[in-house]
């Protein structure tokens, strides 16, 4: 049975429909057309469906879409209103990603861990980054992105 | 992935309402930070007529020190106990325990509490309660009372929570005095991975030494015959031997897709060498500082 939720997504007051079965990932992108989060593994081990509720991460994929009502969510999408953001700048000019499809996650995650901490340490960045996997570049050019960004040394 | 079985969902705001929805509904689930149990409704492992979300009840979420016990309530979550000041204070080993769980997005959402209530094999908690003699605070709505760690794991996935019931939160009694503690994790590799072996070790002046084990047996064990081994006996290189045979007697892993059953065995040992000597560092020193690998 269809309810209805009123959540803030990317700033935006929604109302939207969902079965308590839908799951958050699959109503951002079939119903709200948010596609940066995506489907890798469907049970929180890739990190590619990454987005915020009420400024924490949290694997889409494993949240019901009933679950935040009255909350607030934020995609990457949302994240990127003013633009490219600075770790996204970093990461085009350090050709940080292959085929893309963990990127979203990434600069989710980058985003959170430089809102908490402006100054991480490199053993920081990559605790922070754990939960996301890339296939293609071995990660060293998506950390370097990102230790650009917030000037880390060691 | 979609899930199959149809359930109602309903958020309550208070406690009467959770235990009366679980009183009329035999097939009812409790939902907090859910990454376990999203994961397993996706895999058809269980399927509820009703999830009732607990994360809009008040109080649930606090972290309390008070008459040398800390209350870690039903809805803090691994992130939460990571930032405690209060657990920092206290038993920093926790907060140490806390950082090595899954990936900070998971840890944002998964609860301590909710760990122990799936009681899957490779836990990351269960060692740290079972070394802090925990207490689980239960409640079925009438009544609230607490019950110890080592009674409430069953075998893997099963604890004695009965279906009109519900865990209020876990209570760590702090030993007096000066305490240090110790946990380690051994995964396939750094970052996010499920335990192949945990080891926690707490050393008091007053109450002397206490080890756990998980992940190597089918619920997380309490070494009690390495305990009193060492009450009369130093770590040295000669008893270090001896402890060693002790761990084989204690510990009953089994061979599965992340490790063999010899290989656990072997690091375990290891494992519990490194931590004896760490615990007993950390007692008179703050290093090797808390929240680190020593592996």
């Amino acid at each position: 049975m269809n309810q209805e939720i009123k959540v803030m997504v990317n700033g935006e007051k929604r109302k939207i429909e969902v079965k308590p079965t839908d799951i958050l990932l699959d109503v951002l992108r079939n119903k709200l057309g948010l596609k940066s989060p995506k489907c890798g593994c469907g049970r929180g081990d890739c990190g590619t469906c990454t987005v915020l509720i009420n400024g924490k991460s949290v694997k889409s994929c494993l949240v019901l879409g009933i679950e935040v009502d009255g909350q607030e969510v934020t995609t990457l999408e949302g994240l990127m209103d003013n633009g490219l953001l600075r770790v996204q700048e970093k990461m085009l000019e350090g050709n940080s990603f292959q085929c893309g499809f963990c990127a979203p996650g990434f600069i989710v995650m980058s985003h959170e861990l430089l809102e908490e901490n402006p100054g991480p340490t490199k053993e920081e960045i990559k605790e922070a980054m754990a939960g996301n996997l890339c296939r293609c570049t071995g990660y060293t050019p998506i950390l370097e992105a990102i230790e650009k960004t917030c000037g880390c040394k060691e | 992935m979609t899930i199959i079985n149809d359930f109602d969902y309903v958020r309550p705001t208070n406690l009467k309402e959770v235990f009366k929805l679980l009183n009329q509904n035999k097939s009812a689930m409790l939902l907090a930070g859910g990454t376990d149990l999203i994961g397993n409704l996706k895999e058809e492992v269980i399927k509820p007529k009703l999830l009732i979300d607990i994360k809009n009840i008040k109080g649930l979420n606090k972290i309390k020190y008070a008459k040398n016990e800390l209350l870690i309530g039903a809805l803090v979550t691994f992130d939460d106990l990571i930032h405690s000041q209060v657990i920092l204070n206290k038993c920093p080993v926790v907060m140490e325990m806390a950082k090595t769980v899954a990936s900070k997005a998971i840890r944002n959402r998964a609860t301590m509490v909710g760990n122990i209530c799936s009681a899957v094999p490779c836990m990351d908690s269960g060692a740290i309660l079972m070394v802090y003699d925990a207490r689980i605070v239960i409640s079925d709505g009438k009544n609230e009372w607490d019950e110890p760690v080592k009674k409430w794991f069953k075998g893997p996935r099963k604890t004695i929570l009965k279906k009109n019931q519900m865990v209020m939160g876990i209570k760590l009694p702090i030993p007096k005095g000066d305490h240090s503690g110790v946990y380690m994790k051994l995964g396939r590799y750094k970052g996010e991975d499920l335990a192949q072996a945990t080891c926690a070790v707490v050393l008091s002046k007053k109450e002397g030494i206490k080890i756990s084990f998980g992940s190597v047996a089918p619920t997380p064990v309490r070494a009690l015959s390495i305990e009193k081994f060492l009450k009369n006996n130093e770590l040295n290189e000669q008893t270090v031997n001896e402890i060693k045979k002790l761990v084989e007697k204690e510990i009953s892993p089994i061979d599965d897709i992340r490790a063999s059953k010899e290989y656990r065995m072997h690091m375990v040992k290891i494992m519990l060498e490194r931590s004896l000597v760490i615990a007993k560092e950390r007692l008179v020193n703050p290093a090797p500082a808390y929240g680190i690998s020593h592996l």
